[in-house]
């Protein structure tokens, strides 16, 4: 196996026995950029030269001390972080034109944690331009490939992040999740991703989209690495004052708890006219292997699902619309012409619904209907341990194929969102593939139940163990 | 003639004096200090960063409502209020809108009660300075607390928005939440001038807001500028553009800074980075036990307690030290001086305030003793001073009084000081009759 492919868990003990050095760990995902990028164009900053002085640090940092590794858990890992991340000398671009040449100041708090625990940023990954979207073709640099399928979408708004973890270019990557935008590549890319409790891993640095939505996540290939990372990333951070003081628990540790007698819901609203008849299929098997792991499982209901776009496609553009105010020009990035067509329609919308006199008919209504729609997941989450989901209506689509109607593509969230709204975690865990392409699930716990998620998750892949299906680049 | 009557509300603009901003750890003392050098990606509106709000500031606005006798809302929250313009770098001010941390306040100067509609808690815009073409932005402002202040549109003339601003600025650094000094920009006010027709009830339908005025005398002559011109327009059949004017300190004049006002949307909704608030009435009443005695109590207590005359007790209430430094010294001189003599020494500034208060007793207790004066050379210098001024002896032949005064200062200090004045007086007044 080549060390670009292999597991952040994998990687760390190679590194501890001095199998490898860091940076051969580093070169060997550098060779795959090299080899792959221009056709999957998953990096917008590749950061070679830094990275290689960072990773030669590394190596002295374990022949120092062969217990560094309890101190910096993540040290030599290369990561990619999502082109929102701040990064102190480091291009930050939002996957837009905009700010194409804007060098933040100061790391987010993210980017801060993850480099103190050791993780090499080996560069900034390809985005929808701002968060704007599902499959990466808002990008105003170009789109990027599935590495499953070159002539299909990776899933957006966290596309960059998805392929390159896919394709070996990195061991993880860091996204945001909105509306869906860590769970979405994930699925469509084979990978574990992780949409956090709202409040759970700190904000700041990461350029806003809707600010009572975005939540900081990350995707690796398997459930111990998404844990291990999460240990990291997790906590109150005194400059988010949306983060929350709940303990942070040692996500890896129960890891391999059994889930007999587990308590799993299945939305009935979620199982529904259009949904591809191959992810029904490959969903209704992933349910009856974790029913064959003791898991109780019974159908539930949230019943104002079908009001959960609208009302999402109402408050996000609203907040878009207000975080992108900043973007004037004055002190940093070109003029407001240059915002691309997905994001002038975002602001369009959102200026009107936030508008005096059409504020109480939208905003304030969408608002209560926020409400009912996280009673429907507190109301079902006391009946149920978890609920679980398809992440998907349809396979991994071509390029092209929804960016003529936005609102197919805004479809594409329809089971996504709603957790959202909700602000409860949820985790995208490969479930199969139809015809060589990914098919991913969502576990969806209360708030503050990632390590529940992460126990039901583990449990399932130790049985179908997806993960080891690369794909053919 | 005076068919029309005022409709006058301030909106008045504190900066407090906390340590650091709103929203951030930058010094929020940033007065004469060099551009842009108390920034941070929070104040500079840079992607990514987000405000947590500052304690501090937070009782701070909550005690100035107290003091304005407002009613604390046990929940509030901040809001966004969205508009371009260079120096606010986020395109949104975080303020208040709909669930303010004080409402319903009031006020009494004199026999009047002027309402408080609301004192709320916002953020400051960085600062444009215009050099030839150019315009330079310096953040060093942007995310200091400021409270806003809103009062009901009770005022009816010039004389009184002049003195209730007094009474607030002695009011807030009683406080000593803010220096409230209308020169370094830490309190600022806009007058909201109209006027309705005599008996007629309900707001007029226009109202005038005037800004850039720097102190509390061109506030005055502003609004009774503001209310010839408007009363001319209205007598003419005219009604008054709703609008703001600027005032123009050089001319005395107000001119208008739009030609068009529209309503601005500011697409104002909660703030979604901050939580909302919810206080206990502990933590309100907690608050409310850090407020000192206002001024206006204090002034009544000194009447009624030390017996001084009200103008002199409003006076020394102006400014709290001074009003403190008086009751020390009374306590401690006893009956060896009157409270209104202190008083009279303090407002005359015959002695410094800045005295240890030992020292200005003792000062004050010398100053007070009547003086025996030697009647040997209390005669020497009558006549010195009776032979010296034969012109204002004439004068006060003739009737002029001051002239006599002007005689006993001339004794007083040919004698420096061992005399009394009434004695000198009385001496004067017999040695003048045998000239």
């Amino acid at each position: 196996m080549e060390l670009h492919d292999l597991s952040i868990q994998e990687a760390v003990e190679g590194l501890k026995e001095k199998k490898f050095s860091c940076r051969e760990l580093l070169e060997s995902c550098l060779n795959r950029i090299k080899k792959l990028d221009k056709d999957l164009n998953a990096f917008i900053t590749v950061d070679e030269e830094n990275a290689l002085l960072q990773a030669d640090k590394c190596d002295r940092e374990i022949s120092a001390s062969k217990n560094i590794f309890e101190e910096k858990p993540l040290l030599g890992i290369p990561v990619g972080l999502k082109d929102l991340y701040s990064t102190k000398d480091l291009k930050t671009t939002a996957g837009s034109k905009i700010i194409d040449n804007y060098t933040s100041p100061y790391d987010a708090t993210s980017t801060a944690r993850l480099k103190n625990a050791g993780a090499i940023v080996i560069g900034k990954t390809n985005e929808d331009a701002w968060g704007h979207g599902s499959s990466g073709e808002n990008s105003d640099v170009g789109p990027t490939k599935n590495p499953y399928d070159l002539t299909r979408v990776p899933g957006g708004s966290s596309s960059g992040s998805g392929a390159a973890v896919a394709a070996g270019e990195c061991l993880f990557s860091t996204g945001t999740d909105t509306g869906s935008s860590v769970r979405l590549p994930a699925a469509f890319c084979n990978l574990v991703g992780l949409k956090p409790t709202y409040g759970r891993v700190s904000r700041y640095g990461v350029i806003a989209m809707a600010s009572s939505f975005d939540t900081i996540g990350h995707m690796t290939k398997t459930v111990y690495d998404n844990a291990k990372v999460l240990e990291v990333t997790a906590g109150k951070d005194p400059y988010d004052a949306t983060t929350v003081l709940v303990e942070v628990p040692k996500y890896t540790k129960n890891l391999g708890k059994d889930i007999k007698g587990l308590k799993v819901g299945i939305p009935k609203e979620y199982y529904v006219e259009g949904i591809d008849n191959k992810i029904k299929e490959i969903t209704d098997q992933a349910i009856k292997t974790i029913k064959s792991l003791g898991a109780q499982v019974h159908e539930v209901s949230l019943p104002h699902t079908e009001y959960a776009m609208a009302c999402y496609y109402i408050l996000c553009p609203s907040e878009v619309s207000s975080n992108l105010a900043r973007f004037d020009g004055v002190r940093y990035g070109h003029n407001r012409a240059t915002f691309g067509a997905e994001a002038k329609r975002r602001m369009m919308l959102g200026t009107y619904t936030l508008s005096s006199g059409y504020y109480d008919a939208y905003y304030k209504k969408a608002a209560k209907v926020r409400n009912l729609i996280k009673q429907d997941f507190e109301n079902v989450l006391k009946e149920v341990d978890v609920m679980i989901a398809p992440s998907s209506p349809s396979l991994p689509f071509k390029i092209g194929e929804k960016t003529d109607d936005p609102l197919q593509m805004y479809l594409s969230d329809v089971f996504m969102c709603p957790i959202n709204i909700a602000g409860v975690p949820s985790l995208n865990i490969p479930c199969g593939f139809s015809d060589g392409l990914p098919v991913g699930m969502q576990v969806i716990g209360p708030q503050f139940s990632e390590e529940l998620l992460y126990q039901v998750a583990f449990a399932y892949e130790r049985e179908t163990e997806f993960y080891k299906v690369k794909p053919k680049i | 003639m005076n068919k029309y009557k005022p409709v006058i509300g301030l909106e008045i603009h504190v900066e407090l004096a906390t340590k650091s901003k709103m929203f951030c750890q930058c010094s929020a003392d940033y007065f004469g200090k060099k551009p842009n050098t108390h920034t941070c990606p929070v104040c500079l509106g840079l992607p990514g960063a987000l405000p947590v709000p500052n304690k501090q500031a937070i009782d701070w606005v909550i005690l100035i409502g107290q003091a304005l006798g407002c009613k604390v809302n046990k929940t509030s929250k901040f809001d966004r209020k969205h508009y371009f313009y260079p120096d606010l770098p986020k395109g949104y001010q975080i303020s208040q809108y709909d669930e303010p941390f004080n409402i319903d306040g009031s006020v009494v100067i004199g026999e009047k009660t002027f309402g408080i509609t609301r004192v709320h808690m916002e953020e400051d815009t960085g600062k444009l300075t215009h050099l030839g073409g150019d315009t330079l932005v310096d953040f060093n402002r942007s995310g200091v607390p400021l409270v806003e202040i809103v009062t009901e549109p009770d005022f009816e003339n010039a004389e009184d928005v002049k003195r209730f601003l007094e009474e607030l600025q002695v009011t807030i650094r009683y406080l000593g939440v803010s220096d409230a000094d209308m020169e370094k920009g830490s309190m600022r006010l806009e007058p909201n001038i109209s006027l309705r027709k005599e008996g007629e009830s309900g707001l007029p339908k226009y109202k005038v807001e005037v800004k850039n005025i720097n102190s509390f005398n061109f506030v005055k002559k502003a609004v009774e500028y503001e209310i010839e011109r408007q009363t001319e327009m209205l007598e003419r059949g005219e009604v008054p553009a709703q609008e703001t004017r600027g005032y123009n300190e050089a001319k005395g004049i107000t001119v208008s800074q739009r030609t068009k006002e529209e309503a601005h949307d500011y697409r104002y909704f909660p703030e979604p980075d901050i939580p909302p608030f919810q206080f206990t009435d502990e933590e309100i009443g907690n608050i409310e036990k850090q407020l000192p005695e206002l001024p206006s109590v204090k002034t009544e207590r000194f009447v009624t307690q030390y017996k001084i005359k009200p103008a002199d007790a409003l006076q020394l209430t102006r400014d709290k030290k001074v009003a403190d430094y008086f009751e020390k010294v009374s306590s401690q001189i006893g009956d060896r001086g009157s409270q209104q003599q202190i008083a009279n020494l303090i407002i005359n500034k015959k002695l410094s305030t800045l005295l240890p208060v030992e020292e200005f007793v003792n000062k004050a207790v010398e100053i007070l003793t009547p003086k025996i004066a030697d009647a040997g050379a209390l005669k020497v210098a009558v006549e010195k001073i009776i032979g010296a001024n034969t012109k204002a002896i004439e004068d006060y032949k003739n009737g002029k009084e001051n002239s006599l005064m002007f005689l006993v200062g001339q004794v007083m200090r040919e004698m420096k000081g061992q005399a009394d004045a009434v004695t000198v007086k009385e001496v004067l007044i017999k040695k003048i009759k045998e000239v």
